[in-house]
């Protein structure tokens, strides 16, 4: 059983560590807690009660979860895949052939060949950090951050990919757009790549 | 309706904030002086769980009341007037139609809320009418000659305030552990006295001074709160407010107490601003 460690995270909040490997089956866990958000992020797991009143009952059932076994990992069964179509045209396209060695046709056909998780959002509204994807397109950041990226910019960064959902500044690596829709505020659930769910990208013509 | 005449440096409107999206990238945002905010909209009898109000940043707001309503100021106290006779600061305000209210500047503190009774009325977004300056949500800043709808006031004010109100102007934070308070170097370096950024806003509040010595590198994204104290490379840290990112990758080394939150609201950029760690909590 991986190591989890349960922090105070303030007076509102709880914070639990863990391998990243055991966060999604974390995250399920922690859900079941009455009346709690639940915000994974790479290795660790934000739990805060809806009352902060509730923090200390909410640690006691938090340890009493930790203490037991882990649910299996979501899989791939479990959720539908979301498919995204691109158009591999982005402006890093050429350097992350080079950096990986793949070639730009082996860029797409490793970025397209097997589903990515969404493990957690960050950096912007709807913006998820999708993992699990070919190792082999692990490549940093770009050295110097772009002022703006285009709404619908595919990249990587760090191992990650991930989508802009709107136009931002940004330094992932960006290797194609899609016209998906990631953020709608006035949609029940604006975003479309919530933790948990697959996402299978498709190569598309421009 | 009230109409803007003139937004002073920066006016929001600002409800209790949108909570539960942080999963999908949205800070819960919300009023940064929670205190504040509440003790306006009890003092005009609004529920301040659910009805908006105006955040105003160092004063120089003026609004005509198109109709007669009921508000109150309450946070940093500024100079207040009623077609240019002076009124009282924390008090329930009754406006005649047509009456201008005007704010002047501060002394000390940053922010005020105005509350008006019934609440005020914009376009709420994912459950909330707050601003949030970091993700673009809710309505835009305020600027002259906005119109802003008001809901159906309450029959009656609030009670008056069981305790007296305390002007800003307390300096001090008190810290609790972070998840990476054992990244620091000396744990009482943090504990000094800094002085608070130009560069400081409702995401984050940057504080200036001997950088502080820390472990080298980052950490994996983490999720963040408001009043997270992070300790970027430069060695300077960053206290976070309402409008913080939901993750980062920089240590975390401390997190204020729920009261200092409200406090870190009301520290003016170039004011000398006291860290401490406490136990309490």
């Amino acid at each position: 059983m991986p190591e989890l460690r349960l922090l105070d995270y303030g007076e509102h909040a709880l914070l639990v560590q863990a391998e990243p490997a055991a966060v999604a089956r974390l995250t399920v866990a922690l859900a079941s807690l009455p009346d709690v958000e639940v915000v994974p992020a790479a290795s660790s797991v934000l739990v805060r009660p809806s009352a902060p009143e509730k923090l200390a009952e909410t640690r006691t059932a938090a340890a009493a979860i930790l203490a037991t076994p882990l649910p299996p990992a979501p899989s791939i069964t479990d959720a539908a895949e979301i498919r995204i179509p691109v158009v591999y045209d982005g402006p890093d396209l050429a350097a992350v052939a080079d950096l990986t060695g793949l070639g730009v046709a082996g860029v797409i056909a490793a970025h397209t060949a097997t589903p990515w998780r969404v493990a957690f959002a960050g950096f912007a509204p709807g913006f998820a950090y999708l993992a699990d994807g070919d190792a082999r397109l692990a490549v940093p950041r770009r050295a110097e951050p772009r002022t703006s990226v285009p709404a619908g910019s595919v990249g990587l960064a760090d191992g990650f990919s991930g989508i802009y959902p709107r136009a931002s500044p940004g330094g992932w690596q960006l290797i194609g757009r899609t016209d998906t829709v990631l953020w709608d505020a006035g949609r029940t659930s604006p975003a479309l790549l919530t933790p948990g769910a697959w996402v299978r990208f498709e190569a598309a013509r421009p | 309706m009230i109409e803007v005449l003139r937004p002073g440096p920066l006016a929001l409107v600002m409800d209790a904030g949108r909570p539960g999206y942080a999963a999908v990238g949205v800070s819960p945002s919300g009023a940064f002086d929670r205190a504040a905010f509440r003790r306006g909209a009890r003092l005009v009898g609004n529920d301040p769980g659910r009805q908006a109000g105006i955040e105003i940043t160092l004063g120089g707001f003026a609004f005509r009341a198109l109709a007669g309503w009921r508000v109150a100021l309450t946070g940093t106290v500024c100079p207040v007037t009623v077609d240019g006779h002076r009124v009282g600061w924390d008090a329930v305000i009754d406006l005649d139609p047509g009456q201008i209210l005007a704010l002047g500047t501060p002394e000390i503190g940053l922010r005020s809320y105005l509350s008006v009774a019934g609440g005020l009325d914009a376009e709420p977004v994912l459950g909330s009418r707050s601003t949030d300056l970091l993700s673009g949500l809710g309505p835009a800043p305020l600027k002259a000659g906005d119109l802003l709808g008001v809901g159906v006031p309450p029959r009656s004010a609030g009670p008056p305030p069981a305790r007296p109100w305390v002007p800003a102007g307390d300096d001090v934070l008190d810290l609790l552990p972070g998840p990476q308070t054992g990244w620091l170097a000396d744990v009482e370096a943090l504990a000094t006295t800094w002085t608070v950024s130009p560069n400081s806003n409702r995401v984050g509040v940057r504080l200036d001074g001997t950088p502080i010595v820390r472990r080298a590198g980052e950490i994996p994204s983490q999720p963040l709160v408001r009043g997270a104290v992070q300790l970027p490379v430069s060695g300077q840290p960053v206290v976070f407010g309402p409008d913080h990112p939901t993750t980062g990758g920089y240590p975390v080394v401390a997190v204020l107490t729920d009261e200092s939150c409200d406090r870190l609201a009301q520290l003016r950029p170039g004011q000398p601003c006291r860290l401490r760690w406490t136990t309490r909590s």
